[in-house]
């Protein structure tokens, strides 16, 4: 096999999957926080339209999501980039699980915290930020991370949406060449050594968020 | 057509019900291939966790090391691998089959985990215990250790079952006619891919909330102590 030829198209679909991965993180995660904080704030609408939400999302196959989207969101007019669709999917998916990891978190902080911050006379959206996140976030970290190496790993599905990622990627290259062996042993490799490099970026957030970095102390502290 | 059902689009409604015993065809191949690929994840799981524990650390490190591959590699590569690479092996099995044991592999990695957790949470005492008594270490899993893992590890499989049941659209790649290869293949004959996803989707959320509620009263169900494996 001619891998002077074949290494830099894998490279570019890794890329691909990389670009694919982090952007559906980053939307993922603010879908959780959002729907998360929601499902814990909300009052009855609101929390039950969250509920609503992360069920949809994962209750359903990520798969069928794609699919749908991908079909059904050109015939009410919207029509995307396939890319576009994935990442949107992809985000939408994570966020569902996302957003049940902040729900847990969040009430898995103590109530006497609570109810100091009462006393305190904080008001809700105090409390929220300055009591209950700042606890919770060190909680969700470890569940976050495998969020996103679950992430990682569900984005190859996107190249049956003709998304050229590492996975279409690979199976062009395998249309060419029929040389399967090699071909997807270099892919999974190559997905592993992206899952290795996503955990370690996921050790050094956590390290910050551990030390406080996320929501600085006050003076008082 | 297909499985001699004749589909009518003429409303989103009767479309639904033309097409839903061929969905329902594709949902008996869902849920058998969930449960091949569960009870192989189950069985191949618990063989991991014991190799992880080995005391040779030849043994443990390997299996340490497949595992991880195993859990941070995407499952839809690792089914093109077996279902392309196995023939040049002489090994060629029918697509249903290759996608149950890829089903397995994957989650035999999430499950050894689980067993290890279980494992681990037993208290040193009844170890201890074990050997005062003087049981053998096969003794010991048998009759101490695994009885009182259970209980501890049926929420996280339950969790993982339902996730595979999530996962099995994947086969369709791989030719395996499941719900939503069906419901695929009806959209590209009728070129309405709307009704048939929607359908699929809503089949998966029935699914697991089923799933979900079952294993709950199945958690309470559980005695606490632990149960005689004999």
């Amino acid at each position: 096999m001619d891998w002077g030829a074949y290494l830099p198209m894998i490279l570019k679909g890794a890329g691909v999957t990389m670009t694919i991965t982090l952007a559906s993180i980053v939307v993922g995660t603010l879908l959780a926080f959002f729907f998360g904080i929601l499902r814990v704030e909300g009052g009855p609408v609101l929390s039950t339209i969250a509920l609503c939400y992360t069920e949809l999302f994962r209750g359903t196959s990520l798969l069928v999501q794609l699919f749908w989207f991908y079909y059904a969101l050109p015939l009410v007019g919207l029509s995307f980039e396939p890319i576009t669709t994935g990442i949107l999917v992809l985000a939408a998916h994570a966020g569902g699980y996302g957003a049940e990891i902040v729900r847990g978190a969040l009430s898995s902080v103590s109530t006497q915290q609570l109810e100091a911050a009462r006393a305190l006379n904080f008001n809700r959206f105090q409390t929220l930020f300055r009591i209950s996140l700042p606890q919770a976030i060190v909680e969700m970290m470890p569940a976050f991370g495998n969020l996103a190496i679950e992430t990682l790993k569900l984005s190859s599905l996107v190249s049956l949406i003709s998304i050229a990622d590492l996975t279409f990627t690979a199976q062009s290259i395998r249309n060419l060449t029929l040389d399967s062996a090699s071909i997807y042993s270099v892919t999974l490799i190559c997905y592993f050594a992206m899952s290795l490099v996503l955990m370690i970026a996921i050790r050094i957030i956590e390290h910050f968020v551990r030390r406080g970095d996320v929501f600085p102390r006050s003076a008082h502290s | 057509m297909m499985y001699g059902y004749e589909w009518d689009t003429t409303t989103w409604l009767t479309y639904t019900i033309s097409i839903l015993p061929i969905i329902l065809i594709g949902l008996t191949v869902t849920l058998k291939a969930a449960a091949a690929g569960f009870a192989i994840a189950l069985v191949l799981g618990l063989v991991f966790a014991l190799l992880r524990r080995s005391r040779l650390k030849v043994i443990s490190w390997t299996t340490a090391v497949v595992v991880e591959f195993l859990r941070d590699t995407p499952l839809l590569v690792q089914l093109f691998f077996l279902y392309y690479v196995l023939p040049n092996f002489g090994i060629v099995l029918p697509a249903f089959l290759t996608g149950a044991i890829a089903l397995g592999l994957q989650y035999a990695a999430y499950t050894s985990e689980v067993y290890r957790g279980g494992i681990e949470a037993v208290h040193r005492g009844q170890w201890e215990a074990a050997t005062a008594l003087n049981l053998t270490r096969m003794q010991t899993y048998r009759d101490i250790i695994i009885p009182q893992a259970v209980p501890r590890i049926v929420p996280a499989m339950g969790n993982y079952m339902v996730a595979m049941i999530k996962e099995t659209p994947v086969l369709s790649v791989i030719t395996v006619l499941e719900m939503m290869g069906l419901a695929n293949m009806i959209g590209e004959r009728t070129f309405e891919y709307l009704v048939p996803l929607t359908l699929v989707g809503l089949i998966f959320l029935l699914l697991t909330l089923i799933c979900s509620a079952g294993l709950h009263r199945l958690q309470k169900a559980l005695p606490k102590a632990g149960i005689p494996m004999r």
